[in-house]
């Protein structure tokens, strides 16, 4: 097997408003993204060869990429639709990547975008899977809220301890997300507001959850080699991991609630790639998959930012805020900044590219030496996980 | 010999007080309590509860014959027995009937399965029945019926606990209580009407009738099982019949469990088996548009059913009050709750009919190479990879524990706004499956809690009643 490291490129990227867009459909939010992206790396629409576009609350017979070639007005050129759960976003950066990879492209689109607000209810509905009956009344927070009874119960953390540490999670992201003018949620909040708001699916409160917002992300992707022919500050992608599990893990026979197999694996296949043996030391900006501030947790240790068992220690010591050793969720996470399902692992993406170019919005959250940054997105039941590194610069790490 | 060689029963966890009901309609109480389903409940899953109560313990194999009787049952023209007989995990080649209409339905399908075990076109029959009856908002019927269901099996393979000695029936057509094909509520006459030339005048003669023909007197009955409207009535019965109503008289269990329609006299049987000695000559007698007359003997082999878990007294015991007579009008439909979020999924008849081994009848996978089990059934063993290499194991009954769960606020209805969601670790192979608790106080469900599977009805969609299984605290 290859690597994908230094191989591809991304040019320039795109990112619209999040938050209740009322006022717009998915078809402006794709304009949205896209023609920013277009802007930031200097191309004309004629100058793509291929797209791949992630969205995935379509209706039941399915949308392809209709969503896509009308506003955009793309024509003639392959599109791939792809859904992946919660990974979605990076499954079309991943595609694009290989396509241009693969020598077949040298100038590919993608984009990510969901319209979840014209729902009627704030949360994504009740019942998963295919049968009619065995799921009817799982949701995203009841599942999520299982990771955290269960590292609770192992650590020994009493309710208070744990929704305290969970609680310090969403307090960060918040923070971090006031200083972001595209995101959903631009509110500082104290631990005790977390503490006394209401339980969504116990032990995650009302600010363990992730907003549930419309929003589209988009990037142009080229050969490395290419890259600095557009511009002077290409991002190149290091790694990208991938992986899926066999079963859900509610039914995975002896799964600990602790280890997701696929957070272990997909980070792993990118560390591997891009040649990361130290991922506490080696990455300087992480964009997680904070759809509850339990899974940001878990994510620490599985991702090895953290010693097992040893989050709480980096929690309570600000290790992962902006001024700390590993800055995670600058930009206000899925917590903050919303997550429109299919636009989230590119809206990750985004505040990566910009962070290491020194472009971050709002000069004040901009990170000091930041070489190499790392965007993930978990999803399902959960089952999936989708990691991309990216660097600055061409043979390093 | 035919006789009846297990008996199980099934009443709800959820108590109304009477006086709570009262207190609603500022009217006046008549004490106790009643017994009231959940909202994810109906009479099949009762009845499927009963059935199990019933046949546990028992090699499933030998039943040949499921009949479900019900007054209330969820469906007009589909058959319940058959879905009552696939919960219970009975076999595919067997006698399966519904009972209906008539409050004497229960005894209706008991004498009809003592028939058929007599006749040798059956070697063992279950039956079961189950009513849920809805009375008028603030009519004595609303606070004098309860939900239950009671099963009985009745066989010629292993010896009776209690045979059939004789009956006697009465036939009589008059309307004293009724329900057109479209209510949801019991009509009725006038009262004084329907007690006098209904209920005592008929049971009566159909009991009257059975001791004369075999010559006994009222002293010669251990207990008399009379099904009731109202304990007044049950005790006028019994006054002109001769009986005492202090020592011979079956409790009618309207103070803690409430009139059970047509599965209330054989849960009487049933409390009054749990109590029985060998050679106790039992007269059990049901009424609804006539009456039905049983004399029934109870055999040395009652002793060795005792002291297992079947039967009334545990349920009785096993109890959590409804905490208000709105939320009793809403779990009956009667209000209607607010949705949680919407589902987002399809019911099909197609998707039921695949699924049935394990969403009806709760088999899981076990692999015949490395022995993981899987719930729902796997083909490619999670484990080993193994394909198409596995035995079907039924998981319904057995113990689990609950591995990790979260209290969903979101996924309820208005009336019930939190729903446990699990996952459950089996004592059989560790299987591990996602499961709802039902019957429970949110605030008790920790990790290491023991749980047992229920049946239950979990929604409405493309025009058919869904069910699956559920967890509760061991009860």
């Amino acid at each position: 097997m290859e690597s994908i490291k230094d191989k591809v490129a991304i040019i320039g990227m795109g990112c619209s408003k999040f938050g209740e867009r009322w006022d717009a459909g998915i078809d402006d939010m794709v304009i949205e993204s896209a023609y920013e992206a277009y802007e930031d790396a200097g191309i004309d629409p004629k100058d793509i060869q291929a797209c791949w576009y992630g969205t995935v609350t379509q209706p039941l017979i399915g949308m392809g990429c209709t969503n896509l070639a009308e506003p955009l007005k793309l024509h003639g050129i392959p599109m791939t639709r792809v859904e992946n759960w919660c990974c979605t976003g990076h499954e079309a950066l991943r595609n694009a990547c290989l396509g241009v990879a693969s020598g077949m492209y040298d100038l590919v689109l993608a984009l990510g975008a969901e319209k979840l607000k014209d729902t009627g209810f704030p949360g994504l509905g009740t019942g998963r899977g295919m049968s009619p009956v065995l799921e009817a009344r799982r949701t995203a927070p009841g599942s999520f809220a299982m990771v955290a009874t269960r590292y609770f119960y192992t650590y020994g953390l009493s309710p208070e301890e744990g929704k305290r540490t969970i609680g310090k999670i969403a307090v960060k992201s918040h923070y971090n997300g006031s200083m972001c003018p595209k995101a959903h949620f631009r509110n500082k909040i104290t631990l005790e507001q977390v503490m006394n708001a209401p339980i969504i699916a116990w032990p995650l409160g009302l600010f363990d959850c992730c907003g549930n917002s419309d929003g589209s992300a988009a990037a142009i992707i080229v050969p490395a080699l290419e890259a600095r022919k557009y511009r002077d500050d290409p991002i190149y992608i290091k790694g990208l991991g991938m992986s899926f599990s066999a079963l859900l893990p509610q039914n995975r026979p002896g799964f600990d609630w602790l280890h997701f197999e696929e957070l272990v694996n997909s980070s792993r296949q990118a560390y591997e790639q891009a040649g990361v043996t130290n991922p506490r030391e080696q990455i300087d900006i992480a964009e997680v998959h904070d759809c509850f501030s339990s899974t940001e947790l878990i994510i620490y240790e599985n991702f090895r930012f953290s010693p097992e068992g040893k989050a709480k220690e980096d929690i309570d010591s600000g290790f992962f805020e902006l001024t700390g050793g590993l800055p995670v969720n600058t930009d206000g996470g899925l917590k903050c900044f919303g997550h429109p399902v299919g636009a989230s692992g590119l809206r990750m993406t985004y505040e990566v590219y910009k962070q290491l170019q020194g472009k971050a919005q709002s000069p004040e959250r901009q990170l000091k030496n930041v070489r190499l940054g790392l965007s993930h997105t978990f999803g399902g039941p959960p089952q999936t996980s989708a990691v991309a590194i990216l660097g600055k610069e061409l043979g390093y790490p | 010999m035919a006789g009846i060689i297990s008996y199980g029963a099934y009443i709800p966890l959820w108590r109304l007080s009477r006086d709570a009901i009262a207190q609603a309609w500022g009217s006046g109480s008549t004490g106790g309590e009643r017994s009231v389903t959940n909202n994810d409940e109906d009479t099949v899953t009762m009845a499927v509860e009963a059935a199990i109560n019933c046949a546990g313990g028992l090699e499933r194999e030998a039943i040949d014959g499921l009949y479900f009787a019900s007054t209330t049952p969820p469906y007009k023209e589909k058959e319940c027995a058959t879905l009552v007989a696939a919960a219970a995990d009975l076999r595919p080649e067997i006698i399966t009937a519904d009972f209906g209409n008539s409050l004497r339905a229960g005894t209706a399908a008991l004498r009809a399965a003592l028939h058929a075990v007599s006749s040798g076109s059956a070697k063992s029959v279950l039956v079961t029945a189950s009513d849920c009856r809805i009375g008028y908002p603030r009519s004595t019927y609303e606070q004098s019926f309860g939900d239950a269901a009671a099963a009985l099996l009745i066989s010629n393979t292993a010896k009776p606990i209690v045979t059939m000695e004789s009956s006697f029936p009465i036939s009589n057509e008059m309307y004293d209580v009724w329900r057109l094909d479209k209510d949801t509520y019991v009509q009725s006459w006038e009262d004084r009407f329907i007690i006098q030339h209904g209920y005592i005048e008929n049971m009566e003669k159909a009991i009257s009738g059975l001791m004369k023909k075999e010559g006994l007197s009222a002293k010669d009955i251990s207990k008399a099982i009379f099904y009731a409207p109202t304990a007044r009535s049950q005790q006028e019965l019994a006054r002109r019949l001769g009986f005492d109503a202090k020592t011979q008289l079956q409790d009618l269990l309207i103070s803690n469990v409430g009139i059970s329609g047509c599965a209330h006299a054989l849960l009487m049987l049933v409390a009054a088996l749990e109590e029985a000695k060998p050679g106790n000559k039992l007269l059990m007698a049901s009424y609804g548009s006539g009456a039905d007359a049983f004399l029934l003997r109870v055999t040395d082999e009652i002793e060795k059913v005792k002291g297992n878990k079947r039967g009334v007294k545990g349920v009785i015991k096993s109890k959590k009050p409804l905490s208000s007579y709105v939320r009793y009008l809403s779990y009956r439909g009667l209000l209607e709750p607010q949705p949680g979020e919407p589902f987002r999924l399809f019911p099909a008849a197609t998707t039921s009919w695949r699924e049935r081994n394990w969403a009806i009848r709760m088999h899981g996978s076990k692999c015949k190479n490395c022995g993981t089990v899987h719930f729902p059934i796997e083909r490619v063993c999670y484990n080993c990879r193994s394909k198409d290499n596995y035995e079907e194991v039924r998981l319904s009954d057995k113990k689990a524990r609950v591995f990790t769960y979260s209290l969903d606020n979101l996924a309820g209805r208005s009336d019930d706004p939190t729903i446990p969601q699990l996952t459950v670790e089996f004592e059989l192979g560790n299987a591990r499956s996602y499961m709802v608790m039902t019957d429970c106080d949110p605030k008790e469900v920790a990790i290491g809690m023991p749980v047992e599977m229920t049946f239950r009805r979990i929604y409405e969609g493309a025009g058919m009643y869904n069910y699956f299984w559920k967890c509760r605290p061991v009860r």
